[in-house]
């Protein structure tokens, strides 16, 4: 199958490519990317008519609730979802029900995402069983059967000495280790950042060193073992200062933050609608500013959704007893364009954090670029088109939006996975 | 100004005129011999267990003449677990009047208010407020200091999980009263320094700063979440003894929301103290808590 994809602006900040060009795939993989016509035969052309095209966005950090909970998410309406962000890969946390702890569970989601998803989507292991910080999973295993890192996401490894030797052991493969960096005793019972507007509204607050002692010692056994640490959803400055001088010191660590840590702040909790809570917390203006310097910067490569669908039965609720998490593939781009166009966040770093900062993070050496040999997977992108973010007409199964009812300029498009179309906004009018 | 029809989640929407409404009204109730017949039902939804509290409000109701409905969630279909706007359709469906809500989960009754059409009475919700508390507190230093502007109210003990607190700094700095806090650090957050507040480590200092002391409830969980390391100990530093009296001015008042711990943040000895208004508080509480359901509910005093 020859495809040709014609009258395109190309953009990758990574490879340097910006301008009209046609990229010719052969089954599925970059075949020749040229500035003018490509001049070869095509069984299929598609015309992006000016549209931008980007690699397809990958996001490291998702929940889709199979198995377990699929009343929340399901792989397919959660790569539906992704697709219509404009993702072609995502990762998937352990967190579901049972955990995906062991070869028998990882099996399971990489069959299921084989026959249901439509995009590329992979496993990312448990660290320990049933996230309890006790016992290792069998990591080798659990690579075999398509786990491409390894994180008790939702928990934090509180046992050090388990930190340490999965970093250790991990070596061997060279994958990431992911951590969700929350001290639980420090952040307790707590349902927002604590602080000032904690304290008026009477609710238990989670303080930012919560996350800062666990991104030091995550830090400081990286440097111990050489292992990498990935820490996941950044949102306290001082563990982006950690982060900064962590990658001055040489040691092999990466961050994410998601578009809402990026967007918001603890003053949108104060009309305590639930869905604006979320682990880590939304944190003070002064976070906010900090995250998105660090990704201006190149300290944090990556954004990740951190996409955590619930249900009305988790939300609807009185804001302490309701569940962690939004939902956020179908709004991560054009979310993040709100930073671009008030000119906070430099545009190459925002494609730069959903594709080449991803894919280099988990070793993906055949996406995140726009390069001959790579897979052909794109997001088409409208810079121009403003429209209103309305989540009963997402592809989710879950309606736990942060944005509902934001006007967005920036609207994906078209997503192809592998030169094949799997999202047409066209379709989903 | 009107209060008809309208919520109370906060003291945040009160304003001073309001207020003096409500303490003008509240002593037309408490002079009151008779009480006037009137049709309306005020159902209590108490989530979290109180004695007083709710007893207050139905007394109130009751000097009224108002119908009350009990509803205990624990015992009824509405159940914990529901969603908010379940729990607000089937109580709406029972056609009370007015709601008064108390709930362990701060910002319950602002979530409740959202979704039903009838006014909602917040009696207390988690460590966030508990207005009709601080009104009574109001009215209890106006009557009995006879103002409130200029007066140096001093909160001792557990601020930091007080609601009462919370509503009284709110309500009281806005009648022009100035606050101080005392307790011990963990209990006390710093940040209140920077409302303005003053802030004491010693209680003898904060009682020969303040005209009107209150006292907050102490509670048992507070050791085992390492706030204090044990009961004596506050005492020791915080409890009001007859020997700490001695630095209080005689005109001054001494306050508590209730239950007293004795022993703890009050001994028996202080509790028999001239200056102490405890149970007037508990008197007042019934006559404010009537003025502001008929100003709520348009009931004529």
């Amino acid at each position: 199958m020859k495809q040709l994809f014609k009258n395109a602006h190309l953009y990758d900040p990574a490879s340097g490519l910006d301008g009209l060009g046609e990229i010719f795939v052969v089954d599925g993989r970059i075949e020749k990317i040229s500035k003018g016509s490509a001049g070869r035969e095509a069984d299929e052309i598609i015309d992006l008519g000016g549209l931008q095209l980007v690699p397809g966005f990958i996001d490291i950090h998702v929940h889709f609730r199979e198995p377990g909970d699929e009343h929340k998410e399901t792989i397919e309406s959660g790569s539906k979802a992704g697709a219509a962000g404009g993702f072609t890969t995502v990762c998937g946390m352990a967190n579901t029900n049972p955990v995906n702890d062991s070869v028998f569970v990882a099996k399971f989601i990489t069959n299921r995402a084989r026959e249901k998803s439509v995009i590329r989507y992979h496993p990312i292991g448990a660290v320990s069983k049933n996230l309890e910080s006790k016992e290792m999973v069998e990591f080798g295993a659990m690579i075999g059967a398509g786990c491409v890192a390894f994180s008790d996401d939702g928990r934090c490894v509180t046992d050090s000495y388990l930190a340490r030797k999965t970093l250790e052991y991990l070596k061997d493969y060279n994958v990431p280790f992911i951590e969700h960096c929350e001290d639980c005793r420090l952040a307790m019972r707590g349902v927002m950042n604590e602080g000032r507007i904690s304290f008026d509204m009477g609710l238990t607050g989670i303080p930012h060193a919560s996350e800062d002692v666990i991104v030091y010692r995550d830090l400081e056994l990286a440097r111990l073992t050489g292992g990498h640490i990935h820490l996941a959803h950044l949102s306290s400055r001082h563990a982006v200062k950690a982060l900064r001088e962590g990658k001055r010191d040489g040691i092999r660590c990466t961050g994410e933050v998601t578009p809402h840590h990026l967007l918001l702040t603890e003053d949108d909790v104060k009309d305590l609608h639930t869905n604006f809570k979320m682990a880590p917390p939304l944190r003070t203006e002064e976070d906010r500013k900090a995250l998105v310097q660090a990704l201006n910067d190149g300290i944090i490569e990556c954004i990740a959704t951190d996409h955590a669908p619930h249900s009305v039965r988790e939300k609807g609720v009185e804001f302490s007893q309701a569940a962690n998490g939004v939902i956020g593939l179908e709004t991560a781009w054009s979310s993040c364009m709100k930073l671009v166009l008030n000119g906070e966040l430099k545009y190459a770093r925002l494609i730069e954090a959903m594709t080449s900062g991803p894919a280099d993070i988990m070793r993906f050496k055949d996406r995140g670029r726009l390069r001959e040999g790579l897979l052909a997977d794109f997001a088409a992108l409208d810079l121009k088109t403003t429209w209103t973010v309305n989540p009963e007409r997402f592809q989710s199964k879950s309606r736990n939006c942060p944005f509902n009812g934001w006007q967005l300029q920036g609207q994906v498009a078209k997503t192809f996975v592998g030169g094949r179309l799997v999202y047409d906004r066209e379709q989903n009018r | 100004m009107s209060f008809l029809g309208k919520s109370l989640l906060d003291t945040d929407s009160l304003q001073p005129e309001q207020i003096f409404f409500l303490f003008e009204k509240a002593r037309k109730i408490r002079d009151r011999k008779s009480s006037p017949a009137q049709n309306k039902t005020v159902a209590l939804m108490f989530f979290e267990p109180s004695t007083r509290t709710r007893a207050s409000f139905e007394m109130a109701a009751y000097r009224l003449g108002c119908h009350v409905l009990n509803l205990d969630p624990s015992r009824s279909s509405v159940v914990k677990g529901e969603t908010i706007e379940d729990t607000a359709q089937n109580i709406e469906a029972l056609g009370p009047d007015c709601i008064i809500v108390r709930h362990a989960g701060a910002g319950m009754p602002q979530q409740l208010s959202q979704r039903v059409k009838i006014p909602v009475i917040n009696a207390g919700d988690g460590m966030r407020g508990h207005p009709t508390q601080a009104l009574l507190d109001a009215f209890t230093i106006l009557e009995e200091r006879g103002r409130i502007e200029g007066e140096r109210v001093l909160l001792v003990g557990d601020i930091m999980h007080s609601r009462v607190a919370r509503s009284n700094f709110n309500l009281l700095t806005k009648l022009g009263a100035t606050i101080g806090v005392c307790g011990p650090s963990t209990l006390r957050p710093e940040l209140l320094g920077q409302k303005g507040y003053k802030l004491f480590t010693q209680l003898e200092e904060g009682l020969e700063w303040s005209t009107v002391c209150m006292l907050l409830r102490i509670q048992t969980e507070r050791m085992e979440s390492f706030q204090i390391p044990s009961m004596g100990e506050y005492n020791a530093r915080f409890g009001l003894t007859p020997d700490k009296l001695r630095y209080f001015r005689d005109d001054g008042i001494i306050m508590h929301p209730g239950p007293v711990n004795r022993g703890v943040e009050i001994t028996s000895s202080a509790m028999e103290d001239r200056r102490c208004r405890i149970l007037t508080q508990v008197r007042n509480g019934v006559f404010v808590r009537a003025a502001l359901l008929s100003s709520i509910l348009g009931v004529e005093v």
